[in-house]
């Protein structure tokens, strides 16, 4: 992606471009999803902690990036393996934790 | 019942919000950039894809320095924390002492990164160096440019000197908020001072230690300029940290991309210690 000159010197890329589209869009998705149906105080899960949307949101993110890293070191490109683990995850994050 | 939302609240929130996206968010997303693309410089980029995340996945030279940093970190919170919740315990909490010993304190925080390495540099020096010669004048075969064993000694020292006094601090300032109502009711009780200790200072100091253990662990893991001045990374290897290590890679070979895979990876290991410390930390304290 050339870009504008004020940006060419970030080196986007489309797929990184992509990557940081989607988590804005997961921000702004949270913002709504509050706004029309709020979630209340923190509740408790399996893991025994207290979280809202959000810490889900962030444990859920953070979880992924390490999916991806170990499946990476163990198996190697491309992705969709993690990718598949991950969406379970995400699931799991937002249903159980 | 309606909820009253003041919107004026962004308007003081956004120059945190501006400061924030300058110096993190947008370094931080060029560094994603970078670290899937190759370059050779004059700013003229190709797709890499995830070559360089594989690299440093696999690297051995990435594992040590990576190991290295955790060892470093772990000797440095088993003594700085203890260390200073002892000093702190141990401070006057009236009279003219007081200010003395704040002020002792407080001057190694003052002190550059860099003096610190500079400084701690000139004094472990076998020749000439005050501590490098007392060490082997009273017998121990001391050579931190040379033994490994020496250079992990001096730099953990010099950790200690330099940033115990911030878990001091806090300590004492959690300490100093504890009401004297609670030391009268011990009394009351009979308590013992192990007791007090247990049940009134420690619960009380449960944040501000929270507080310590981040800090002293983000800054050990993160640590580059003292290690720098002092050791440069050596003897061998045996200092050189992931900072280190991602500093030569960055600026010294000029690899942008395996540097930026690097500090992502570098970047989640971080971030996922210190939401574990943190939450382990606030878990224990609802228990």
């Amino acid at each position: 992606m050339e870009g504008t000159s004020l940006l060419s010197w970030m080196a986007w890329t489309w797929p990184t471009a992509g990557f940081f589209i989607f988590v804005f869009v997961c921000l702004v998705a949270m913002v709504a999803w509050e706004r029309l149906a709020p979630g209340g105080s923190p509740r408790r899960g399996v893991l025994g902690l207290d979280t809202t949307r959000g810490d889900r949101l962030f444990i859920s993110l953070l979880g992924s990036a390490f999916i991806f890293l170990i499946w990476l070191g163990v198996m190697g490109a491309p992705l969709w393996g993690g990718l598949g683990i991950s969406i379970v995850f995400w699931f799991a994050v937002f249903r159980w934790v | 019942m309606n909820k009253v939302v003041n919107q004026r609240a962004w308007i003081f929130v956004l120059p945190v919000v501006l400061l924030v996206a300058f110096n993190a968010i947008i370094p931080l997303m060029t560094v994603v950039n970078f670290s899937v693309q190759e370059t050779f410089g004059d700013n003229v980029f190709s797709w890499a894809g995830l070559t360089w995340f594989e690299q440093v996945l696999h690297s051995e030279r990435f594992h040590a320095a990576l190991l290295r940093q955790l060892m470093f970190t772990a000797i440095i919170l088993v003594i700085e924390i203890p260390l200073g919740l002892v000093i702190a315990l141990n401070m006057p909490r009236k009279g003219p002492w007081v200010s003395v010993c704040l002020v002792l304190m407080a001057l190694p925080l003052l002190i550059p990164w860099n003096v610190v390495g500079a400084m701690w540099n000139i004094f472990a020096l076998p020749d000439i160096g005050l501590l490098g010669r007392g060490l082997n004048w009273i017998g121990f075969e001391y050579n931190y440019t040379r033994q490994p064993f020496a250079a992990w000694f001096t730099m953990v020292l010099m950790d200690v000197w330099h940033w115990t006094s911030l878990v001091v601090l806090l300590c004492y300032a959690g300490l100093m908020s504890i009401p004297d109502a609670y030391y009268q009711a011990a009394k009351v009780d009979g308590a013992r001072r192990w007791a007090v200790f247990r049940h009134i200072q420690l619960p009380k100091l449960k944040y501000v230690l929270t507080i310590a253990i981040l800090l002293r662990f983000m800054d050990s893991f993160m640590i580059y300029t003292e290690a720098i001045v002092l050791t440069g990374g050596g003897p061998g290897n045996a200092t050189t940290f992931l900072s280190i290590d991602l500093q030569k890679i960055a600026l010294g070979q000029f690899d942008l991309g395996p540097a930026g895979a690097m500090s992502i990876v570098y970047f989640l290991i971080i971030l996922l210690l210190s939401w574990l410390f943190y939450t382990l930390m606030m878990r224990s304290e609802e228990k």
